[in-house]
């Protein structure tokens, strides 16, 4: 069990997930403001870029592609 | 000795490599990913179902003749720049956890190359498929196999291929209840494909009916000549229009109906991923219905030393993807392709070209599609470009159309949109183009501090 931090909110998930699938996993299904209103995964597989997140103070990490470390801090990206 | 690098560690990658060591050569493999499999054998050590794996005993068997031959493997490698030189090809990568900001420098100077960079999903626009509970198929299928999770807990599969009936396995499997596997072409279309000549089909059919078998089992409908036309929802997805199709993927008037849901999963066929290839100068045939890499007999492309395997060259699928890669490194690393070891292989790719001539006959997407976007849907998802936007702009060269509008420009560069904004395009009676979206002179993202701290560094090979 890993646990991580979502805009500050706490959230569970497997040892190995990424963070879409530890996202996906507690229920959650957008993490990021468009200019179309929210969006999370789309693709899945890291061609669409819909699920980006700042992970740990560094912007425009896929959440379909990098693995949740315990402790990881995920933020909301808005494009303007 | 020969050095061959491979690009990709999917299925015609790994066959690359066991190809390449059996000739005698020494082999470099890049891969994006976490581990290697690709997206067919996408796994994690401890959160995959074995149920949702497919021929593992043959991505073992690969895997291990990587481990035990004179190989190096780099997971985690986003090549973004690939060229052929005088002495063979160069290959830049970054190196480390997914869009990390200090990733290490690799530089692969080879010999001869194989590419295989593989597809992704083609999910075609819907109204309303920018609204969070939308995926593709092959997310649905990627988040069940390497995560363990379900995309939602009601999820309509609509699209058009065989694809779509482990999709829709394996979310049940990981817990979702699927309300139905909507394919677009028509029974008669499906018929005319995988009927004739059934004895050439050999385990394809078995393999059909055992999907079919476990769609049952899980009471899960299979319907053809039907879609999603519309998304319905107002932050998320809250359900679906579904419409029966004509052969030509054209909505029938009059017999819409809603169905309840929170997700979907899109999947009307497969786009190849081209950069690498067309960064090594790499010839292409077709048009916007589907652009491949050409090859010949010895899976070699116009481009002196660079060969190409797998999705790149037609969507074929795994069995042809293996074929081709066993082929296409062998011959890298200098053998011939009368070898007796590749009586195997030569004859397996024939086998799964003819399959896929067959899959595009019964699932190959039929330009009515259109006919289900409106002005107002959003077709380039990345810059929220609309049909309508792109349509005023047909009669303009499609660089100046981008320019205009964005569309393709955001951060996917086109890799979701690029075939349906050439389709509305050609619709709307704009000059077709020559490689369309498919060019990109950086090959993966890569961040602009990483290739700066580059020109400080001279990268050893």
């Amino acid at each position: 069990m890993i646990r991580i931090t979502v805009d500050g909110e706490p959230v569970r998930g497997r040892d190995g997930q990424t963070i879409a699938g530890v996202l996906i996993g507690a229920g959650r299904t957008a993490w990021r403001t468009s200019q179309t209103g929210d969006r999370g995964v789309f693709c899945g597989i890291g061609v669409c870029h819909d699920c980006l997140v700042t992970v740990n103070g560094v912007e425009g990490v896929r959440a379909c592609r990098r693995e949740a470390v315990d402790g990881d801090r995920i933020e909301r990206e808005a494009r303007p | 000795m020969t050095h061959v690098a491979i690009l990709g560690g999917g299925p015609a990658g790994l066959a690359a490599a066991q190809g390449a060591l059996a000739a005698g050569a020494r082999v470099s493999l890049l891969d994006e990913g976490d581990r290697l499999g690709g997206q067919f054998w996408r796994h994690h050590e401890r959160l995959t179902d074995p149920r949702l794996q497919h021929g593992w005993h043959r991505f073992e068997r690969l895997r291990d003749a990587l481990a035990r031959g004179d190989a190096r493997v780099h997971v985690g490698a986003s090549v973004w720049s690939a060229e052929a030189t005088d002495l063979g090809v160069r290959l830049r990568a970054v190196v480390g956890a997914a869009d990390a900001d200090a990733r290490t420098a690799v530089d692969v100077e080879a010999d001869a190359v194989v590419v295989a960079t593989g597809a992704h999903d083609l999910a075609l626009p819907v109204p309303g498929w920018t609204l969070p509970g939308v995926t593709t198929a092959g997310a649905a299928q990627a988040l069940a196999k390497r995560d363990g999770v379900a995309v939602g807990r009601r999820t309509v599969v609509s699209g058009a291929g065989p694809f779509l009936l482990p999709v829709a396995q394996s979310l049940a499997l990981v817990g979702s209840d699927v309300v139905g596997v909507l394919e677009a072409s028509r029974i008669t279309a499906l018929a005319a494909g995988w009927l004739p000549r059934p004895w050439e089909l050999a385990g394809k059919a078995g393999e059909f009916l055992q999907y079919a078998g476990g769609l049952a089992r899980h009471r899960i409908p299979y319907r053809t000549g039907s879609g999603v036309v519309r998304v319905l929802g107002d932050e998320r997805v809250e359900g679906v229009v579904v419409a029966a199709l004509d052969a030509d993927w054209h909505p029938i008037v009059g017999t819409e109906r809603e169905v309840a849901c929170d997700a979907v999963a899109l999947g009307h066929g497969f786009a190849p991923r081209l950069e690498a290839a067309l960064a090594l100068g790499c010839d292409l045939r077709g048009d916007h219905r589907g652009r491949f890499v050409v090859v010949d007999d010895a899976q070699r492309t116009t481009t002196a030393q660079v060969f190409a395997a797998g999705e790149v060259t037609g969507i074929a699928g795994a069995d042809a993807a293996l074929a081709e890669g066993a082929v296409a490194g062998f011959l890298a690393a200098g053998g011939a392709l009368g070898d007796p070891r590749l009586r195997g292989p030569v004859t397996a790719r024939r086998r799964a070209r003819a399959f896929a001539r067959r899959l595009e006959r019964a699932h190959g997407i039929r330009p009515g599609w259109t006919a289900w976007v409106d002005d107002a849907t959003i077709v380039c998802r990345c810059e929220a470009v609309t049909r309508r936007a792109i349509a005023e702009r047909a009669d303009v060269p499609l660089r100046a159309m981008r320019l205009a509008t964005r569309a393709g420009l955001g951060p996917c560069q086109g890799r979701t949109c690029g075939r349906a904004v050439e389709a509305i395009v050609a619709e709307a009676g704009g000059a077709p183009a020559s490689v369309g979206f498919d060019r990109r002179p950086v090959l993966a993202p890569v961040r602009i501090g990483e290739v700066a701290a580059l020109a400080a560094t001279d990268p050893a090979t």
